[in-house]
Order: C-alpha cells, then sequence, then structure tokens
C-alpha cells in the first residue's frame, strides 16, 4: 500500500504542534508518546500500521474546533476516527498527522419519542443508541455486525449498513443531521430533527464521505418503533442458481423480509465445523427473517414458503421457538469467527444486481482456484451486497499479495457485471487504488471537487478514497 | 431547445453564451423563473433497464412520471416516495417528468415511513455546468463507493447539472390499503394522535391532518396483515376520539395539496419537529393549512407576499414558498457558513453559473 511520503517540515514541528494542541486541550486529551498512540497505528484493517503524529480525544464540539484551528492553522493533516472498526483503513494514520478520536464524545443529548429522534455525540457506538431507546420500544435500524464496537462517527463517514437494509436503509437513510466541525475551525449545524433540510443536500454529501470533509461531533438519528417480533426460516438448495432465482422470486412476490441472508458451500462448511449450528449438507442456504406480529409473520412465510418449494429445497426449517430462531442464525453470526479459525480472511463488501448472483459466485469460484486460495461467500442477498471472504496464511511470505490480487479481482468482476466496489465498507485505503476501475477519472474529478469545497487545503484524511495520481496536484499544492 | 441525447445536451451546454433555464415538463419548479433560455429535457427518455426482481429501474430523466408508474405498476411495483402532482397547486399544465421529480426531491405521504425521493434514488447521469459527463452511484441499492453525488443532484433544482438519468429502487405495491380516521381534533391533539400512531409498531405509511376534514392514518401491505394492524391502530387511535374505517381518497388529496387548489394566496411549505407545528400553524394566522408526515410537513395558504419567515421568528427546521412571489427568497436562506459551502458547490459544478441562474442563492 503506498502512501504519500510524510511531510518532513510537519515532523520537524511535531513538539511545537503536540504543544499547541495541549494548549487548547485538558490533558488528558493530548497523547504523543509513540508507547500510548500504538493504540492508534491502525482500525480493523490490521495489515496497515502506522504511529500518527498526535492523538487528540476531545469531549466537545468546541474542543474538535479547537484542535481544527491549531491543525489549520500548523498546515496538519487530519485523520478522524471512531471506533477504529473500519475494515478498509478508513482511519489508517499517517506518520504525519494529528488522530481526532471521538470515543470520548459518547453522550445522549436528547431523546424524543413522540418525534422519533435521538440526539448524540457521534463517539457513542452503534448498539447503545438503540441501547438508549430500546426501553420505549424503539431501534436505531442500521446494525453493522461490528454494532457492539463501532461509533456514529464511524457509522456516518462510511455510510455503514448491515443485515437489515432491505427494509430500513443504510445510515443516510437513517440520519436527520449533523453538526460537523470544518478543517477550519468552523462548527456548522446541517439538518436537525425534521425531515429533508433546505438547500442542498449538504448531509446526504457529508454521510459516507469517510472522513473527508469535516469531523461529525453530533447527529440526530431517526429512531423507529421495534416490530412486535420476528423470525427466519433457513432453506437448503442444491445450487447457488436456484437459491439466486429464490430470492428474486421472494422479492417479485411483493415480500419485504427485513433480512436475506446467503451462505455458500464452503461457508456452510467452515461455520458447521466451528458452530455446529446443525446447517444442511447443501450447496447454498438462505436464512430469510421476516417481522410482525404472529399472524403476519405466519402469513409471510407461508408466502415464502410456497416460493421457496417451486425451486425444490433440499431443506426447509421455519423456527417455531425462540432456541430454534437462535439456532437457525447461529452459523450465520459465527461465520466470521468460523473463518478466523481457519487462517486469516479479508472481507470484501463489493455489490452486484441480485440477478447476477449466480454468475458472479461461479466466476469467483473460477478465480479463486486460478490463485490456489480459499474463498467462502456469505452475505445480504436481497440487496446484492456480498462478503467474500479470502483466507490466506499471513505468516507466509507473498500470501498477502496474492489474497489482495484475488479482492481486486473479485471487485472489478463485481463492477464488470454493473455492481460496485464497496456496499456499505467504505473505500478507505484498502479499495482507493480500484476506484479508476468503477469510475473514470471525470467521474473522480466531479467528487473531488466536493472535498475542494468543504477543505481546500486537503488536509482532512487527504490520501484515502481516491487513487493517489488523482488527488497528486491537489495534495501538493 | 431539445436535446435527443446527453451527447447533444453536452454540445449545448458547452457552447451556451446565456445562462439556461432547465425544463423537465415544468410541473413542479418553484421560486420563480430564472432568466435565460429554456432547455428541455423531454427528449432524454426511456426505460434503460427495470428489473422487478432486483427491485431495480434506470430511466432517461426525460421519461414522463407516469409512464414511470404505469411500468412499475403492471408488475405490481411502484415509487416508494409516492411522488406528488403539483399542478393544480401551482396551476400549471405539463406532463412531469421524473427527473423533474428528482431535482425538487418530491416526496409525497408515504415520506413519512419509505423515506424522501432522495433516499430512493440510486445512480445519476447528468451533464455540468462545463459540458461534462458525470456519473454517481449506480443501479445498486447499497453503494457506498466515493462520495455520494446522487443525493446532492436530488434536491438541487437544477442549480448543479442536468439530469440525463436516474436510478431507483423501487418497492412492492401493497396489497391492500386501510385508512383509519379521527373526526374534530384541534391541531395539537392531532399531531399527538399521529405521534402515537407512527411511535406503534404498526408500521403507518401515512398521518396526515386535514382540519374540517379528520386526522387520517394509513397501513399498506398484504389484506390479513392491513387488517390486524388497522384494528390495533384503532385502539392506539381510540382515546383520542371515535375511530373510522375511511376509504384512501383522502391520501392523493393530502399529497397534491387539493384543499389549496384555486384557493387565494401564496402557499408555503414547513418542515418541522411535528410537536412544534400547532404553535407556529397559531403564529402564522393563516387561511388553510393542512400536515402531512405526522406534522413534520404543513402547508400553509397565507396572504399574498407575507414574509412567513418573519411572521414565525427562529424556529427549528426551514419554510419554503411553493407559490407565490414576493420580497422574501422563496428558498430558505442558510446560515452564511451553510451558504458558502452551497455556493462554492455550485461554482465548482456550474463555473459559468448557466443553469438556473440564482434561483436557489
Amino acid at each position: 500500500m503506498e502512501m504519500p511520503a510524510p511531510d518532513t517540515a510537519i515532523l520537524a514541528r511535531r513538539d511545537r504542534i503536540v504543544a499547541r494542541l495541549s494548549a487548547v486541550l485538558p490533558a488528558d486529551a493530548v497523547i504523543s508518546d509513540p508507547a500510548e498512540t500504538r493504540a492508534y497505528e491502525c482500525d480493523a484493517l490490521t495489515a496497515y500500521r502506522c504511529l500518527p503524529l498526535a492523538v487528540v480525544l476531545p469531549r466537545t464540539t468546541e474542543e474538535v474546533a479547537a484542535v481544527m484551528r491549531e491543525c489549520h492553522a500548523e498546515g496538519v493533516k487530519v485523520i478522524p476516527r471512531g471506533a477504529g472498526t473500519s475494515l478498509a483503513g478508513g482511519s489508517l494514520p499517517t506518520p504525519d498527522a494529528v488522530v481526532i478520536g471521538v470515543a470520548r464524545m459518547n453522550a445522549v443529548i436528547e431523546t424524543d419519542y413522540a418525534n422519533r429522534f435521538i440526539h448524540v455525540q457521534t463517539g457513542r457506538t452503534n448498539l447503545s443508541v438503540t441501547g438508549a431507546v430500546e426501553a420505549e420500544g424503539f431501534f436505531y435500524a442500521p446494525d453493522p455486525s461490528s454494532q457492539l464496537a463501532c461509533a456514529i462517527a464511524g457509522n456516518i463517514g462510511m455510510n455503514s449498513g448491515g443485515a437489515h437494509c432491505l427494509k430500513y436503509g443504510v445510515t443516510t437513510n437513517n440520519l436527520l443531521g449533523v453538526t460537523i466541525v470544518t478543517m477550519t475551525g468552523e462548527v456548522l449545524r446541517i439538518g436537525g430533527p425534521f425531515m429533508d433540510a433546505p438547500g442542498l443536500d449538504l448531509l446526504g454529501v457529508i454521510c459516507g464521505s469517510e472522513g473527508q470533509l469535516g469531523v461529525v461531533t453530533e447527529a440526530w438519528l431517526r429512531i423507529l418503533p421495534k416490530p412486535e417480533g420476528a423470525r427466519p426460516v433457513l432453506m437448503g438448495f442444491g445450487s447457488n442458481e436456484v437459491a439466486g432465482a429464490c430470492v428474486a422470486d421472494i422479492i417479485k412476490g411483493g415480500l419485504l423480509p427485513v433480512a436475506i441472508e446467503f451462505m455458500d458451500r464452503p461457508c456452510i462448511e467452515a461455520t458447521e465445523a466451528f458452530a455446529k449450528a446443525g446447517y444442511p449438507d447443501c450447496e447454498a442456504l438462505l436464512i430469510v427473517e421476516v417481522e410482525g406480529s404472529p399472524a403476519e409473520i405466519d402469513e409471510q412465510l407461508a408466502r415464502i414458503k410456497e416460493i421457496a418449494l417451486r425451486h425444490n429445497p433440499v431443506a426447509y426449517r421455519e423456527a417455531e421457538t425462540e432456541d430454534q430462531a437462535k439456532r437457525i442464525w447461529l452459523g450465520r453470526k459465527s461465520a466470521f469467527g468460523a473463518m478466523g479459525q481457519m487462517g486469516d480472511y479479508i472481507c470484501l463488501d463489493g455489490t452486484i444486481p441480485v440477478s447476477e448472483l449466480a454468475f458472479v459466485l461461479r466466476r469467483i469460484g473460477e478465480l479463486t482456484e486460478s490463485y490456489g486460495l480459499r474463498v467462502a461467500n456469505v452475505f445480504h442477498a436481497g440487496d446484492g451486497n456480498m462478503h467474500p471472504l479470502i483466507i490466506f496464511n499471513a505468516n507466509q511470505p507473498g500470501q498477502l499479495e496474492k489474497a489482495e490480487a484475488l479482492g481486486a479481482d473479485i471487485l472489478k468482476l463485481c463492477v464488470e457485471v454493473g455492481g460496485c466496489l464497496t456496499g456499505e465498507h467504505g473505500v478507505g485505503v484498502e479499495k482507493r487504488d480500484l476506484m479508476s476501475v468503477q469510475f473514470s477519472d471525470t467521474d473522480m474529478e466531479a467528487q473531488l471537487r466536493v472535498k475542494d469545497v468543504f477543505d481546500p487545503g486537503w488536509l482532512l484524511n487527504p490520501a484515502k478514497v481516491f487513487p493517489l495520481y488523482v488527488t497528486a496536484s491537489r495534495r501538493a499544492a | 431547445m431539445r436535446p435527443g441525447d446527453e451527447a447533444e445536451l453536452a454540445e449545448i451546454v458547452r457552447g451556451a453564451n446565456v445562462p439556461l433555464v432547465l425544463r423537465g415538463g415544468g410541473t413542479r419548479g418553484i421560486g420563480g423563473a430564472a432568466a435565460g433560455e429554456v432547455l428541455e429535457t423531454g427528449g432524454l427518455s426511456g426505460v434503460r433497464l427495470y428489473e422487478p426482481g432486483a427491485l431495480t429501474l434506470v430511466v432517461g430523466a426525460g421519461t414522463p412520471l407516469a409512464e414511470v408508474e404505469g411500468l412499475l405498476a403492471a408488475e405490481g411495483q411502484r415509487l416508494a416516495f409516492d411522488p406528488p402532482d403539483m399542478r393544480g397547486l401551482l396551476g400549471r399544465e405539463g406532463v412531469s417528468t421524473i427527473g423533474g421529480v428528482v431535482a425538487v426531491n418530491a416526496s409525497g405521504s408515504r415520506r413519512v415511513q419509505a423515506g424522501a425521493c432522495r433516499d430512493s434514488l440510486i445512480g445519476v447521469r447528468f451533464v455540468d455546468g462545463t459540458g461534462t459527463v458525470v456519473r454517481n452511484g449506480g443501479r445498486v441499492m447499497k453503494n457506498v463507493t466515493g462520495i455520494d453525488l446522487v443525493k446532492l443532484m436530488a434536491g438541487s433544482h437544477g442549480t448543479l447539472g442536468v439530469l440525463t438519468e436516474v436510478a431507483f429502487k423501487v418497492l412492492p405495491a401493497p396489497e391492500a390499503v386501510a385508512t383509519l380516521s379521527v373526526a374534530g381534533l384541534g391541531d395539537a391533539r392531532a399531531v399527538e394522535a399521529m405521534a402515537a400512531a407512527l411511535g406503534s409498531p404498526f408500521d403507518v405509511t401515512g398521518a396526515a391532518h386535514w382540519p374540517g376534514r379528520g386526522t387520517f392514518v394509513r397501513v399498506e401491505g398484504f389484506a390479513t396483515s392491513v387488517r390486524y394492524r388497522a384494528g390495533e391502530l384503532a385502539r392506539v387511535l381510540g382515546r383520542f376520539g371515535p375511530v373510522e374505517d375511511v376509504d384512501g381518497a383522502v391520501w392523493p388529496a393530502v399529497r397534491d395539496v387539493v384543499p389549496f387548489h384555486g384557493m387565494p394566496g401564496d402557499v408555503w411549505r414547513l418542515s418541522v419537529k411535528p410537536s412544534d407545528a400547532p404553535a407556529l400553524v397559531a403564529k402564522a394566522g393563516a387561511a388553510a393549512v393542512l400536515y402531512d408526515w405526522g406534522g413534520g410537513l404543513v402547508w400553509l395558504r397565507v396572504t399574498e407576499g407575507l414574509d412567513l419567515r418573519a411572521r414565525l421568528g427562529a424556529f427549528q427546521g426551514h419554510a419554503t414558498r411553493v407559490r407565490g412571489a414576493g420580497a422574501a427568497p422563496a428558498f430558505q436562506p442558510e446560515p452564511a457558513a451553510v451558504a458558502a459551502i452551497s455556493a462554492g458547490l455550485r461554482a465548482k459544478f456550474d463555473p459559468r453559473g448557466v443553469f438556473n441562474r440564482g434561483l436557489m442563492g
């Protein structure tokens, strides 16, 4: 992974910069000892690590603004960081940058059930947002699998999704407003506890901008009443093609399950060995979950069963008890743990048109064989968001590079069939150099203009998202 | 001018030496006419891709809305955001285009449950002010690749570029619909009733208050489920007054603001925190009012030329003048720092100020 050469002038001024930051923040909010900044050298993309110049952990929007003003005055780059769970290296530091971590900003500012929103500081974790409102029967819908640890700041940065997006959408569809601090330290409020902020949709641009436009310190999030109940059904099929056709027929049938999860044979076998969920021995497996009252669930499942039976499933299991429901989800939820047992893995998240499912899985199989690696597929089938897991051995020289090359080929395939590089993880550094597969230079130039407006000096997370050749002149200016 | 395809459009924009006024069907633009030569997008029409099994539709921006809705209906699907027909309210003729719907981010009563137009929009192609074709988003519903210009284009009122192609996530149309009504509620009580319905787990897809007519709540879905949820909601609403099952004709009327059709005065729309709405309405002194989105959207008919923002003072939300003229700007003025960013974006995407000059500020 190529990163730009660090700014030696900044490195030389390190002590002065740390002193300036210390002057505007409480003593415990500035970390500059390498023994302590090491905790921030990477996020969940652990293959890449780098010690930052310093780390600051502000507690308020005003403190973030003060840091931004100092960094701007000194011309220091800033890397915003939520909880550090990015799989794409979105908060990977550079040696000449200050990491602004929002982890200490985790307060609930206001909950309003009549108007159905919660106003939080963005260091709050995803799951604890739901935790703050569930006693009143509400929840926050986006549910990335890291939801126990990941912060709302990172969810907004990456426009995170989850398993239930087919029905509830992703972060951008559940975000009402933000407080964002720009690189010059200006505090902007975009939107708020009402719908459709006026003017240009800056909120839509900020969400998913990967920390390139500002540091989001507060958010107004839409909360929803919890459904009465949910129940999964598991079905096994003799081929990926048939499972894919079943998914399309369920959707065409007017059903909108909250989740349609797909696992292929390598994934079924791996999770079975690991979690022993009692999954059937088959080529492809679907877990479909529907919501509502018991009677509504019965009705939806009856329709789903009718559709599924037309595709001759080798197994069809409806959860009749809470325990059975847990067992159906057990394997799916242990999938990543199971992969961890098999070795190191890279988790991709390219999205494809659902109609291309069978073709793409077949091609992934062929590519995997040509690389002599193993890939297991587990993904959100309703919205085409793939999650190929490439298994490799990091201790064996050359294996990481090989796995990355296979990953790049798989993502190119996703784009070729009409999909995209990333459905919910973000580009970060991981997919940065593949952007030109999906976008022409002209298309990327249009996106860079947005950053030019928010961050004319290109100090915010500057070596991410776009291939370095595309941003070189801007970063040098 | 009426380009027949994207390349011709780009050529026209590159060669433009006068400002251009962008027009789909001319049925829903607001803010007064910008000066310049009219550029019609009706020639950029046609279905590029429709996959019902993937809930995906890609169409030319100039395609008539009615054609899009007909195509989807034939497969038992629809645009989730329920685009309103503004012709009656604005006193316009013409054929609404899907690109025009996107340009103003037009969303109907279902917005409260299914999101706005921009939430269904998953991809765009457009020609910017330099005559360059730009592509963003795509045809898949989960896509976080790069900066999201799709949302930026939605609701930009033709001030950043000319849309040539738009892609949507579509949804199944429901098998059954039920509408419940409670009569005689005052505005504040009506907003409470709608909040109770929207805060229940019964998946309400519309909540409107039409003073004098009633307070209305809608559920949609499979028949038995709709029956069940309507029954449960009748219980929730029962503490506000007697609940009646009524037909659904009220929904298009609310969505299209039918009670204001042909009535005199200016029309404003407020986007507010629902519980703030009744007090703001009281302050506005309007001739007529209509609440949608559970009270989050308020339509007001007021005396011609009234500066409603001045009347209301500071509040959380925004006010847009949809019909009428006057010294006050149609669009809510933004705080200086935000306005500077919006102006910066316009200057980047349309450096010569070719498109709908001065419309949004």
